[in-house]
Formats: C-alpha cells, structure tokens, sequence
C-alpha cells in the first residue's frame, strides 16, 4: 500500500505516546473563544450512550445531528403554521408560504446570491445535480460533446454525468488528481476543450477531505466560456460560501449535511442559466397557465419546484442556517481546522496508520487505514467504545481504486466536536490495534 | 466491553484472517466466480472444482476483505472441500439461518462444526453480508448461474 503522510519527517519516534502534545495545547487555548461546551447542549442527540460509552459522533461527513432549534421549528411550524403553500387564500396557507419564503432567502443570504429566484428548493444536492444534467445538459449538450469532472468526485458528480452522456452521445472527462489527493490544475485545464459543455467540481471531498482551488477551476473555464457547477455538499457546512465570489453557475448542497433535517437540499443557479433551462418536472406549482394544448411554465425559481414542495424542512434549513450564522462560518472553519490539525498530528503518532487524503487546503475529514486491519472491522470496533465513524467506499468508489484501496475509515469532524474526542478516537484505534494483535 | 466484540471476534476468525486457507488461484477450477459486496467494496474470487459424481473436490479463494468475510471464506473451504453439492447446499441453509438469526432454533451447532464461530455475527446485522459473501458465492457457482454475485 502506498504512504501518503503529509510529512514523515513529522512523525513522533515513540508510537506509545499518547498524551496530547505541546502544539494541541497550544491548538485548544487558540480556539478559547469558541464555546464548544454551550454549542454542544444545543444538540441533544449527542448527550447519550452507545454500548456503555459516551458517544462520540465522527461521521459528520455522511449527515450530521441536528442542533434544538432545528428539531423544534419542524415542531412548531407543524403544531401552527402548516398548510400548503402558494395556493391558499386562508390563513395557515398564507404562514405557510411567509415561512417558506422566507427560509429561500435565508439560504439565499447565507451563501450570497443575487437574487432569491436563483435558489431553488431541491431534495438534496443528488437532486440539484441530476436537475442540472436533465434540464441544462439536456438542452444544450449534443452528441460529441463533453462534460469535465474530476477523480475525486461523489457518485452523485459521476453518475448524473454517465446517464446525461448515454442520452446524448457526450462523452465525460475526468481530470486526474495527485497521490495527495488534490486535483492536477494543468491537467484539467488542458482538459477544457471547445466542445466542453460544462465543468461539475466537487468543492470539498467526502472521500479525502481534500478543498479544490474552485476560483481557479472557475476562471480557466470561464476563460473559455464553459459554465461550472460545484458540489458543495461537503463545503457549505464547514466553510463560508459566496457564490458571487466564487462567480460558479450553479451551486449544490444538502440540508442534512447542514445540521438541518433530510429531504431538503439546495440547487443555486445563475438567473441567465435558469431561465434559459426547461423545466426539470412537470406538474403543479411550476405553471402558471395550463390548457391541452399549450403551458405557460411558472417564473423562477417555481418553474423547478414542480408539485408540493418539502415545506417544513425547508423552513427548518433556513433555521438551521440561522443557527449556523449565530456561531459564524469563519469560526466554525477556524475551530474545525484546529480538529483536523490536531487530528492529524495524533493519527501521525500511529505507526501502523495510513492517512488517505493529505492534501494542502482540506476541510475536516481524516480518511486512513491501518495495516493489515480492514476498514469493516475498524468501524465495528470503534462502535464498541461509542465512536461512530464511517468505513466504505464513501460514494466514491474510483478515489478508492486510485489509491488502491478497497476502502477507508473515515472520522469526519464537525462543529460540535472537541479535543478530547479526538483523543478518545486516538485511544480506540489503539485498542483496534490490540485488538488485532 | 472489549469482552463483547469477542463474540464476534474469536481467535479462530483471527487466525483465519491472518492466514487464510486455500488462498491461492486454482488453474484448473471448472467453476469460477466472483462475489462483491457494493457496500463495503469487499471482492472475492471463488475457484471450485466439481467432479463427474458432483463432489466438490477442490475449492480456494482470493480477494479482499474484512476479517470477518476473509474467515467466513477460509472455513468455508475448509468445511466444504470433499462434500456433495447436495451437503453444501444443505450447509448453506444452516449457516444462513445461523449468521441472520432465522429459524436457528433448528439448528443442531455440532453439525457446522467450527462455523459456529462466526454465529455471533447476527448480533451485527451491517456485518451479516461479510460473513455470507463466500457463501453466496459458492451457491451461485454451484447452480453455475452467473459469473458475478452481488450481496446486493
């Protein structure tokens, strides 16, 4: 198996040692304005016991737990305010739909557009994407056109692709990444072709942790007039997001993985884009006159939220948003890239610890493997001690291939998380490790 | 605490999982197959060989897994090598009700001799597929009805 430590020269000489070091002291008193403590009894989830053990929740990176604020709104929307919305003249329906519309422009601030039209209400970023595929891809790519990912991309950032390529006769590219884990900038720019009809990037990975130089990826194909769709769904929770910053075309992310609830996601798409696309679903809500023989589609962003919206999870999003903002993006990245350094540092102490995923500019995730031990059994283990972390593929199966790896471990930290979980997360590999003799 | 995943981690899955047997390419099998578990990306390659009389004379196994399907498959060839069809088809049965929990009342543990091992596996039900994936692979080779099975 191939190392890929970010720096072996890094590596403490004595693998028994497990007291935090100096530098995550040093790690913890930087982040003393940051109340983890007060953050964590907004979650009540956490408060619990997993086979005897406090539980230690790792595995932000696939959904993460829900904050009192979230879990009360869907409450109360549905014990006071709840009817369907955009129809009704009466009152509940006219809460309903204040409440609805308002969460699009929560979301809308929260990651900058431009306008609240160009936030459509989705299922997820699945969704957003496949909309993108159908809708766009459908329209405007044509047999010998091309569609450019990269190596390190989600299921969800492949198969959209693979199914929108078999319609069309388009074929998909993908720009190779490095043993870090990070994308080859010059290999994909020299992927850009005259016949690309669009760029679809993961914004941070879920397999590796790794952040994509996005604006660089956006003006190479900008330059080129090629428009760029960006997965954020690992992004959007860790980081602030500007998409008018970021000048990308469309924008995905999912509610869950934004400590709001399941079933709520978000496509942003630049207004010229939108309104030049046909509708993704048809049925009621995205219309606005309907005969036999003729329908006139409804104005943005209606014209993509065909049949009864997800209403109450919507307003929950745009509540954990709110809640999300009361702590503030750039604290919660400053404080989660303090986890991730201090995770790093400990699992580099590990001898018999690969990590999976070093590259220069990462997000929270920490991917590895252990010698001789099978990512299955580390999970199962870990379990035992009241750690839950992730062991698979992660959707992301040709990252897996690339590294030569059936699998990974992966503990994927979030805003709720501390110092000492990672410690108790250093001491249960540990304990795998004896475990496996 | 550790006490409990002894249950599902005898030494006897240790040691099979350290030195697996039968693990080896077999040049003259007539029968070969390749099992996957989508969830997990475990893979295997099962080689049998069956005799003009359906005795399955040889079978071994390569590919990569978790402990607990790298064991499963190991004693499986073990247990199945010289027996009928019929006798690993009937073992099957017993080892499927024992790994998922179903109608193992009926079981008699002495007959599937040391894979009783890995009947603490039904208390994790995520794991069940890994102990089964070389079961299912060696039905699918015996009824000769594809060339890939999926626990999926």
């Amino acid at each position: 198996m191939n190392k890929v430590y970010a720096s072996q020269a890094a590596m403490p000489q004595n693998p028994a040692y497990s007291a935090p070091s100096a530098a995550s002291l040093k790690a913890r008193s930087s982040t003393a304005g940051y109340d983890v403590t007060r953050i964590r009894e907004d979650f009540p989830i956490l408060h619990q016991e997993v086979h005897g053990k406090a539980l230690v929740y790792l595995d932000n990176a696939a959904t993460t737990q829900k904050p009192k604020t979230v879990i009360d709104c869907i409450r109360r929307v549905y014990e006071n305010d709840y009817s369907n919305v955009h129809r009704g003249v009466h009152t509940l329906s006219q809460r309903s739909t204040e409440l609805f519309e308002a969460a699009r422009e929560t979301v809308q601030k929260f990651i900058n557009a431009r306008h609240c039209h160009e936030i459509v209400f989705v299922r997820g970023t699945t969704e957003a994407i496949n909309l993108v595929a159908q809708s766009f891809g459908r329209s405007t790519v044509k047999e010998g056109d091309e569609i450019l990912i990269t190596a390190m991309e989600h299921h969800s950032n492949i198969v959209p692709w693979q199914m929108l390529c078999e319609q069309t006769g388009a074929t998909l590219k993908v720009a190779p990444i490095d043993r870090n884990g990070e994308l080859q900038l010059d290999e994909f720019e020299q992927l850009l072709s005259p016949r690309t009809r669009l760029v679809s990037v993961v914004h941070m990975s879920n397999a590796l942790g790794t952040i994509n130089p996005v604006k660089a990826i956006i003006e190479r194909a900008h330059s080129r007039e090629i428009p760029v769709l960006l997965d954020g769904a690992q992004a959007a929770p860790h980081m602030a997001v500007d998409v008018q910053d970021l000048d990308c075309d469309f924008y995905a992310l999912s509610g869950h993985k934004l400590y709001g609830p399941t079933g709520i996601g978000v496509l942003y798409g630049k207004e010229k884009w939108l309104e030049a696309m046909p509708p993704y679903q048809g049925g009621g809500d995205m219309i606005r006159r309907v005969t036999f023989d003729k329908t006139e589609y409804n104005t943005l962003p209606f014209k993509f939220e065909a049949g009864t919206p997800n209403i109450v999870d919507a307003i929950a999003l745009g509540a954990a948003v709110d809640y999300l903002e009361s702590i503030g993006m750039d604290a919660i990245a400053a404080y989660e890239n303090q986890l991730l350094h201090y995770a790093t540092e400990r699992a580099l102490e590990i001898p018999q610890l690969t990590i999976v995923g070093t590259a220069e500019r990462k997000g929270a995730i920490l991917s590895f493997t252990l010698e001789r031990i099978h990512p299955h059994d580390i999970g199962t283990i870990l379990d035992h001690l009241g750690i839950a972390i992730r062991a698979g593929h992660h959707c992301a199966m040709p990252v897996m291939d690339f590294f030569g790896v059936p699998a990974t471990a992966r503990a994927s930290f979030g805003l709720y998380n501390t110092f000492e979980e990672i410690d108790i997360l250093m001491d249960g590999i540990r304990k795998v490790i004896e475990v496996f003799g | 605490m550790l006490d409990q995943i002894r249950d599902l981690y005898q030494e006897v899955v240790f040691d099979h999982n350290r030195n697996p047997r039968n693990f080896r390419v077999m040049e003259d099998a007539n029968r070969k197959i390749e099992g996957f578990n989508p969830l997990c990306g475990d893979k295997i390659t099962l080689y049998v060989k069956v005799n003009d009389e359906g005795v399955i004379e040889d079978l071994s196994f390569q590919g990569s897994g978790c402990a607990i399907s790298t064991a499963s498959a190991s004693l499986m060839t073990e247990i199945v090598k010289g027996q009928t069809e019929e006798e690993a088809q009937h073992l099957f049965d017993i080892f499927h009700r024992i790994t998922t929990g179903k109608n193992e009342e009926a079981v008699n543990l002495e007959e599937i001799g040391k894979l009783a091992v890995l009947a603490g596996v039904r208390a994790y039900p995520a794991r069940v597929k890994c102990a089964t994936l070389a079961w299912h692979s060696l039905q699918a080779a015996l009824k000769n009805e594809a060339n890939t099975v999926s626990t999926e």
